[in-house]
C-alpha cells in the first residue's frame, strides 16, 4: 500500500475519532507484548534477534500467502513462526559449524532469508496488495478499515489477534516467570535446578516469531524492532528489578503508542514512523536523565566526588604547614594560588576554599590560609588515613619510602574511620614510615560535633577513583 | 529479447559496462572492509548504519530539492555517521549493551526516515519513487554518473585498507598489543566504523537499504570457510563480494519477473543477497578442512580408523599376559 492510495482514502482528520482509538489500542496491544518480551531479550543480548526474525520470517509469510492465496492470519502466523524459529537455529549452526561469530551468522540467515521473501513477491500476482515497503512500515492507518464483530461490537481485526497474542504472552511470561528469569540470568543454575534450558529457550524464541508476526502486519517491521527493544531498554536505565523493568517498557510501550499516533496525525505522516520516533526519544531521555544510570546523574555524581576529593587535599596541605608550624619552622601560611598549584585545578580548588571557609573550617591569615579548630580536626582525618595507608603499604607490602605517598593520596580518600581503627590497630606504631606522626582519630580526641560531611573518615561511600 | 539480454551478458553497452563495474569495486570494497567488521563482531553495525541513512536522504531531498544523487549519498553518509556515533555512545556511557544499541539506532533513526519520507510525499510535486530507490536497490536505474561516484569511493576505500593493513590486523587480532606499539587504536576502530559506514553509504542506490549489510556480512563469512590467514581470507572476501555484486547486478538486470511487484527486472538487492548465499552455501559445503562435506568426511575416516583399532585391540589383549595391562 503506498502513501498515493492513502491520499486518495482522504487521509487527513486532524480530530481524534472512534476509528484512531481502535487503532491506537491495537498498536499499544502490538507494542506491549513485545516489550515484555523485549526485556528478556535485552537483559539476554539477543535484541538482535528481533531484528533478524522481523526480517527473515518475509519468506514464511510470502509462502503462506502463495499456498492459500489469501491474507489470512493463522497461515501466515504458522509459516512465519516456523521460519522464525528456524531463523535462530540456522545462524545457531552456522556459529556452531564454521566458527563464525555470532553477529555475523545472525546477519547471513536474515538477510538471505529476507531477500529470498522479496524475490518471491516479485512472483506474487500483481493484482493482490502485498508491497515489501509495507512490510517495514505495516499498515497502521488502515487497521480500523478491517472489522470484524466480537461480543456485538465492531474492533479491527488486527486487534483481535494481537489481543490474544498479548494474552497468551502475558500470560505464559507470568506462569513460568521463575523459570524464564533463572534461564535468562544464569542458565547453568538454571539446569542445575532441573529446569529444561532449551525448552525455555525455544518457547520463548516461539513467542518472540508469533509476536513479531502478528504484529507485522499492523505495524510492520520496523516498529517491531522498535518496540522489542526501546522500552525494555529504557526500563533497564531505570531500574534494577525485572518485575519493575517488565512494568516500566509496558508503561513506556503504551505512552508512546499513544504520543507517537497523535504526533503522527499532526503532522500527517506515517504512525509507525513516529511511535518508533517517540520511543527511541523515550529511550534518549531516559539515558540522559535516568536517576542513577543516566548520562547526567552519573557526571553529577562525578562532579561531587572531584569537589569532595579536592576540598580533602586542602585540608591536607593547610595540616601539614600547621605541623611545620608547631615543629617551630616558621613560613607564611599558603595562599590559594600555592595550593591549586600543587593540587591542580585552579577552578575547582577555588571552589573547594570558597567550600571550606563557608563551613568555618578554615580562614585567612596574613595573606594565606589557615585551619580553625574544627578545620584541625577535619583534615586530621584525612592526613590520618593518608599515613596509616603508607605505613601498611611499607610494612606489609614491603613497598621503598619513595613509592608509598603516589598510591595513598588517592586511597586517602576512600578509607573509612572503621578501616582507619583496624589499621591503627594492627600496624601498632605511632608513626609513618617517613618518621611523620600519624594522627590521633578525631572522635577519641574531640567532641563528635564536626560535620559529618566535611569528614572523609567518616563518609562511607566508596568511589571510582583509581 | 535475447539479444537484448546478450547486450548486458557481454557488456556491449556502456552505461550497463559502468554500472556492473560500480557495483564490483562496490562488491570488492564490501567484502575486504566486511573480513574486518565480521572479525571485529561488528557486522550489524552495518545494517543500522544503512537503516539510520534513511533520514539523510530525505533531509537532503528537503535541502537541495530533488533528487540530486551526490547530495543525497552525502545525507546518507551524514546520517549513517551519526547512527554509528549514537551505537558508539550507548555502548560506552551506558550499561546498554552493543545488541541493543544497534537494534535501538537502526529502528529509531529508519522511524524517523519513515515520518520524514511521509511528509516528503506530501509536498507539491514530492513523490517517493526515486527514495524508495534507496530501500530496496535499482542498479538498472543508475546513470553512469552515479556508478563512477560509488565505484570512486569503493576504490578509495579499498586503498584505504590496503594502505592500513597492518594496523587493522593488529586491531582485530590483538587490541591491547596494537595499543602498546603505539597504534591508536581508538582513533584506528573509529576509522573502520567510518569506511564500514562510508561502504554502507555507497551500497545503498544498488543494494537497499536492507540488504547493503549483506554484502558486508556474507562474503567475508563465505570467505572464513576457506583460510586461516586474513591476507588471504580478504582477497577471497573480495573475489566474492565482486562475484555476488557482477552477478546479482546482471541477473537484476536481464531477467524480468513475472509480473511481479517492480515493474522493470528484479531489485537488485536481493539479486546481489542471493548470489551472495549462494557463494556462502557453496563454501559451507564445499570448502577444504572447514567445510561441512570436509567435516564428514573427517568424522567417517576416524570411525573407519577406530573400528580398524577394535580387533586389533583385542588381538594384543589376548596376545600379552593380563598383568601388563594395567
Amino acid at each position: 500500500m503506498t502513501p498515493a492510495v492513502m491520499a486518495m482514502h482522504g487521509w487527513r482528520i486532524h480530530a481524534l475519532t472512534g476509528d484512531d482509538a481502535w487503532t491506537i489500542a491495537t498498536a499499544a496491544c502490538a507494542a506491549v507484548a513485545c516489550a515484555v518480551l523485549g526485556c528478556f531479550l535485552v537483559l539476554r543480548r539477543m535484541s538482535m534477534l528481533g531484528d533478524a526474525i522481523s526480517h527473515a520470517i518475509l519468506p514464511g509469510i510470502v509462502a503462506a500467502f502463495i499456498i492459500t492465496s489469501s491474507r489470512g492470519v493463522l497461515p501466515m502466523l504458522v509459516g512465519a513462526t516456523v521460519v522464525g524459529v528456524l531463523t535462530a537455529v540456522f545462524s545457531r549452526a552456522i556459529h556452531r559449524w564454521g566458527r563464525i561469530p555470532e553477529d555475523a551468522a545472525l546477519g547471513v540467515v536474515f538477510t538471505s532469508l529476507f531477500a529470498l521473501g522479496v524475490m518471491m513477491i516479485a512472483w506474487v500476482p500483481r493484482d493482490v496488495d502485498l508491497d515489501p515497503g509495507c512490510v517495514l512500515y505495516g499498515l497502521l492507518e488502515f487497521v480500523s478499515l478491517d472489522r470484524v464483530v466480537v461480543l456485538g461490537v465492531e474492533v479491527p481485526r488486527a486487534l483481535t489477534w494481537l489481543a490474544g497474542t498479548l494474552l497468551v504472552v502475558v500470560g505464559v511470561v507470568w506462569a513460568g516467570y521463575k523459570e524464564l528469569k533463572v534461564v535468562s540470568f544464569d542458565p547453568g543454575l538454571a539446569a542445575s535446578l532441573g529446569i529444561s534450558v532449551a525448552l525455555v529457550h525455544y518457547v520463548f524464541l516461539g513467542m518472540v516469531a508469533a509476536t513479531t508476526v502478528v504484529s507485522f502486519e499492523a505495524v510492520g517491521s520496523i516498529l517491531v524492532i522498535v518496540m522489542l527493544i526501546a522500552p525494555a531498554a529504557a526500563a533497564h536505565l531505570l531500574t534494577d528489578r525485572l518485575a519493575a523493568m517488565i512494568w516500566i517498557s509496558v508503561a513506556l510501550a503504551v505512552s508512546s503508542s499513544v504520543v507517537g499516533y497523535v504526533l503522527a496525525l499532526w503532522v500527517d505522516t506515517s504512525a509507525a514512523g513516529m511511535i518508533s520516533v517517540v520511543s527511541g526519544g523515550q529511550f534518549a531521555a531516559a539515558m540522559l536523565l535516568a536517576p542513577r544510570h543516566g548520562l547526567v546523574s552519573k557526571a553529577l555524581g562525578r562532579a561531587a566526588l572531584a569537589f569532595r576529593i579536592s576540598r580533602e587535599d586542602v585540608l591536607g596541605i593547610l595540616y601539614r604547614w600547621h605541623e611545620r608550624r608547631g615543629r617551630g619552622d616558621p613560613g607564611a601560611p599558603p595562599t590559594t594560588r600555592e595550593i591549586s598549584r600543587a593540587i591542580g585545578g585552579a577552578v575547582l580548588t577555588q571552589l573547594a576554599v570558597r567550600s571550606l571557609r563557608s563551613r568555618g573550617l578554615a580562614q585567612s591569615d596574613s595573606g594565606g590560609l589557615r585551619l580553625t579548630e574544627d578545620g584541625l580536626r577535619a583534615a586530621s582525618g584525612i592526613v590520618r588515613s593518608h599515613r596509616l595507608w603508607e605505613t601498611f603499604l611499607a610494612q606489609r607490602l614491603g613497598l621503598p619510602v619513595d613509592h608509598l605517598h603516589e598510591p595513598s593520596h588517592r586511597v586517602e580518600h576512600f578509607i573509612t574511620e572503621d578501616l582507619q581503627r583496624s589499621l591503627h590497630r594492627d600496624l601498632g606504631t605511632a608513626t609513618d614510615p617517613h618518621g611523620s606522626e600519624i594522627p590521633r582519630s578525631a572522635s577519641s580526641s574531640s567532641s563528635p560535633s564536626s560535620s559529618p560531611s566535611s569528614s572523609p573518615a567518616s563518609d562511607p561511600r566508596p568511589g571510582g577513583v583509581g | 529479447m535475447i539479444a537484448e539480454t546478450w547486450d548486458i551478458i557481454l557488456l556491449r553497452d556502456s552505461t550497463t559496462r559502468t554500472v556492473v563495474a560500480g557495483t564490483a569495486l562496490l562488491g570488492l570494497a564490501s567484502g575486504v572492509i566486511g573480513t574486518f567488521a565480521v572479525l571485529r563482531r561488528r557486522s550489524l553495525v552495518g545494517d543500522a548504519v544503512a537503516h539510520a541513512s534513511l533520514p539523510g536522504v530525505c533531509v537532503a531531498f528537503f535541502v537541495v530539492g530533488d533528487r540530486h544523487f551526490p547530495s543525497l549519498l552525502i545525507g546518507a553518509l551524514v546520517f549513517g555517521l551519526l547512527g554509528a556515533g549514537c551505537i558508539a555512545a550507548i555502548r560506552e556511557w551506558t550499561r546498554i549493551k552493543e545488541d541493543a544499541a544497534i537494534g535501538l539506532v537502526l529502528g529509531t533513526f529508519f522511524g524517523l526516515g519513515i515520518v520524514l519520507s511521509g511528509v516528503i510525499q506530501r509536498m507539491p510535486g514530492g513523490n517517493r519513487a526515486g527514495l524508495d530507490g534507496f530501500l530496496f536497490g535499482k542498479a538498472a536505474s543508475m546513470v553512469s554518473s552515479d556508478a563512477w561516484t560509488i565505484g570512486g569511493t569503493a576504490a578509495g576505500t579499498v586503498a584505504l585498507v590496503a594502505l592500513l593493513f597492518k594496523e587493522f590486523r593488529l586491531l582485530c587480532f590483538d587490541r591491547e598489543y596494537a595499543a602498546s606499539s603505539g597504534i591508536p587504536v581508538l582513533w584506528m576502530d573509529l576509522l573502520l566504523l567510518a569506511l564500514v559506514t562510508t561502504c554502507t553509504v555507497a551500497g545503498l542506490p544498488a543494494a537497499g537499504v536492507v540488504m547493503v549489510a549483506a554484502l558486508l556480512i556474507i562474503p567475508a563469512s563465505a570467505a572464513r570457510f576457506w583460510t586461516e590467514n586474513l591476507t588471504v581470507m580478504t582477497v577471497i572476501a573480495g573475489f566474492f563480494g565482486v562475484a555476488s555484486a557482477v552477478v546479482g547486478t546482471m541477473v537484476s538486470a536481464t531477467v524480468i519477473g513475472p509480473a511481479g511487484a517492480f515493474s522493470r527486472g528484479l531489485p537488485t538487492g536481493p539479486c546481489i543477497t542471493l548470489a551472495a548465499t549462494a557463494f556462502f552455501l557453496l563454501s559451507m559445503v564445499f570448502a577444504p578442512r572447514r567445510g561441512v562435506v570436509a567435516d564428514v568426511w573427517r568424522l567417517f575416516s576416524l570411525r573407519r580408523e577406530l573400528a580398524l583399532q577394535r580387533p586389533l585391540r583385542r588381538v594384543l589383549r589376548v596376545d600379552s599376559p593380563p598383568e601388563t595391562e594395567a
